[in-house]
């Protein structure tokens, strides 16, 4: 296949808008397959805003008929009792947990996965990059609670020599201080949550990266580009927004993430400004571990920390939108 | 390459939806307790105490995780007898027991703490004329495993847990401990102490403990939500046992059963002339001392925690089985009673000290039954 692409590459392009064309002009006289078409894509996408909705809905409705009931501050409270009467819930420790676990991840996993899927399509000899490509996909088939097994069983009894010598080295910085606890905190769930979104950022990058226009690179080269050349000059403004949005999707499943965390961390209602200090928790963590065991007052109060995740997780998706429609320019993939 | 991409896509996702259907088939298969008959390893009931009666169809029940291996051991040599029953208890914790049971869904619940007084007001909806009672079943010692290294038969009281779990006392080699070990030789360690991260009956238990034997150095006003600050957490009894297996300088408390694998338990300073070990026995002599609180035909204990008596291990928890005393639903009814019936008898209690769990003191065992026997 890529073969064919790189010969012809030219013709390929022209190809698609054409049907997209025909549609168009023909839709005053339509044949029922089309009508048929239309309906049903229509419908699709007026079932997905209802589902959005619905969920909207429900979550803001279950989560009013606690709110008002709550002795603490939802917003500021470092504190969940809510099966207590009254109830005390706040939002604040889940909220840097789940940010600052995310952004962990993030910083670990973009870096690795756009360097795996540079290897993949511009270094590495074809059936490496197959074989290699082939094992990150196997990475996001592996269920979430066997990473939380993994992380627990395996991650974590191994990292308590890296958090040393961080202490050593970075403990002054503050974030870096180590009291000698058993390594359950954020920055092992961040690095945790790092591995489980590596497939999803590479898979995307990788399609980007390989579509990076073959003219671009081949002037590059004929320019006398070194091959770093190439990818930093051609590659990488061409994949950015697709890249932009692959670590979009990973942020997504790094913010909900919820057995592995809650089988890693070891959760408290309190913020360390330490990142090898346990403590904190996440949205999801919190729901997964407080909802067996908890009242219909103590779910409405869940469920109203799921709103929160919610609208977190809107703001995440609208940001990376905004950023993307503005690199427009660069190309369509993706975006 | 668009059409490569998908076939590998649907490959994929295939292999995903394969692999993810048969984890699920088993899934259910494990749950299913009533599947695999009569094999051998159970507890080895004698035909003579189950009566299966008129008893058939499918049994629902829910509730605690801290008798779920008591429940599936007797479903096991229940359903080897009884053919036409089928009993399915799904552990999903006490409080979900509860609530399946007032929105009645289960024909009984398990619960780690008797109904509070709105749970009863609301199962009366349920029990036509009657409403919910607690019926004691299993009692269960809540060990306090630790790992320090070099150090066995180690000796606390309830003022030293109480600081240890506070943050209060903060290194193995602390005076106060010193003082309950003399012969031992502590390390510098830092104690690191783990309690549970979910909401959970045990947590319940051992904070009860804390606060009715140490109330100076308690001062929480407990529940099933650990409410002390600092310590790390785990999630459930095996989360926790794993932590202090892997931990040095840990300390924490769960279930005797998880106990194993060579984690040591605490033995406790109540005050009786030797400390307690945390044993079957001892847990079963403790709950002896226990109080009916239920009025009526509701059988809900209050555990003596601070108890004196030599032998007794007071750091206890004692799980329900919950149903309606009047107004059980008529076609699982025979069932749940022959089940009960044979849950609270001899051979069904006798079983129990082989799982880890402590069976009911035979005096409060006789009301269970007489109770088990009116129902209707």
């Amino acid at each position: 296949m890529d073969i064919s692409t790189k010969t012809t590459a030219p013709p390929a392009p022209a190809d698609p808008p054409t049907p997209a064309l025909q549609t168009r002009a023909s839709r005053g006289a339509t044949r029922p397959g089309d009508r048929i078409f239309l309906g049903l894509s229509r419908g699709s996408g007026i079932l997905l805003l209802v589902i959005m909705a619905a969920i909207a809905a429900f979550l803001t409705y279950r989560a009013s008929m606690v709110l008002s009931k709550n002795d603490g501050n939802f917003l500021t409270t470092f504190e969940w009792n809510a099966n207590a009467t009254p109830p005390v819930f706040g939002i604040a420790v889940l909220a840097f947990g789940t940010i600052v676990s995310s952004v962990i991840a993030m910083a670990i996993a973009v870096p690795v996965a756009v360097g795996i899927a540079l290897f993949i399509t511009h270094y590495a000899p074809k059936k490496i990059g197959g074989a290699i490509a082939y094992v990150v996909d196997l990475l996001a088939a592996v269920p979430s609670i066997v990473y939380g097994l993994w992380g627990a069983l395996f991650l974590v009894p191994h990292l308590t020599g890296f958090y040393s010598w961080l202490d050593d080295y970075f403990g002054w910085t503050g974030i870096f201080e180590w009291q000698g606890g058993a390594p359950r905190t954020l920055l092992a769930v961040g690095i945790l949550l790092a591995i489980m979104i590596l497939p999803i950022i590479t898979n995307v990058s990788r399609e980007v990266f390989r579509q990076a226009p073959l003219m671009h690179q081949e002037a590059a080269l004929a320019l006398g580009a070194t091959r770093w050349e190439v990818i930093r000059m051609s590659v990488i403004p061409f994949g950015r927004s697709g890249v932009i949005s692959a670590s979009m999707l990973g942020l997504g499943r790094a913010l909900g993430e919820t057995m592995a965390v809650a089988t890693v961390l070891s959760p408290s209602f309190e913020i360390n400004a330490s990142l090898l200090d346990p403590g904190g928790g996440t949205f999801a963590q919190n729901i997964a571990a407080k909802f067996s065991e908890a009242t219909e007052q103590g779910r409405d109060a869940l469920i109203a920390s799921g709103l929160v995740l919610f609208i977190i997780t809107l703001v995440v998706n609208g940001a990376a939108r905004a950023i993307i429609a503005r690199r427009k320019e660069y190309s369509g993939a993706n975006a | 390459m668009k059409l490569q991409r998908k076939n590998r896509l649907r490959a994929l996702s295939l292999g995903a939806i394969a692999v993810s259907g048969a984890l699920a088939l088993t899934a259910c298969g494990s749950d299913d307790t009533s599947a695999n008959g009569g094999s051998s390893s159970g507890p080895s009931a004698k035909a003579g105490s189950i009566k299966c009666g008129d008893a058939k169809g499918q049994l629902l029940a829910n509730g605690s995780s801290a008798q779920a291996n008591a429940i599936q051991a007797w479903v096991k040599a229940y359903t080897a007898e009884c053919k036409g029953v089928q009993i399915n208890y799904k552990p999903e914790g006490s409080g979900a027991g509860v609530t399946a049971f007032t929105q009645g869904q289960v024909a009984f619940a398990g619960s780690d703490s008797a109904l509070k007084p709105e749970e009863v007001a609301a199962s009366k909806k349920v029990c036509s004329g009657g409403q919910g009672i607690d019926l004691p079943m299993v009692g269960g010692p809540i060990a306090v495993g630790y790992n320090v290294p070099g150090v066995d038969n180690l000796v606390l009281d309830a003022k030293t847990l109480a600081q240890i779990f506070d943050g209060k006392i903060s290194t193995w080699d602390d005076a106060a401990i010193a003082k309950l070990n003399p012969k031992a030789k502590l390390p510098k360690t830092k104690i690191q102490a783990f309690h549970r991260s979910d909401e959970s009956g045990t947590t319940d238990n051992f904070t009860k403990y804390l606060k009715a034997a140490s109330p100076a150095d308690w001062k929480y006003s407990g529940g099933k939500a650990w409410q002390a600050k600092g310590g790390q957490s785990a999630q459930g009894s095996s989360g926790l046992a794993q932590q202090v297996k892997q931990t040095a300088g840990a300390i924490s408390y769960f279930e005797l059963s998880y106990a194993k694998d060579g984690i040591k338990t605490v033995d406790l300073d109540t005050g009786a002339s030797a400390p307690v070990k945390a044993t079957v026995e001892n847990a079963t002599k403790a709950i002896s001392e226990a109080k009916t609180v239920g009025t009526g035909k509701d059988l809900a204990l209050e555990l003596n925690y601070a108890t004196k008596a030599d032998g007794a291990y007071p750091i206890t928890l004692v799980t329900y089985e919950i149903v309606c005393d009047k107004g059980n639903k008529a076609d699982t009814f025979p069932a749940t009673k022959s089940f009960l019936t044979y849950i609270a008898s001899q051979d069904g209690q006798d079983s129990l000290a082989a799982l880890g769990y402590a069976p009911i003191p035979s005096e409060i065992n006789t009301k269970v039954r007489d109770t088990i026997a009116s129902l209707s």
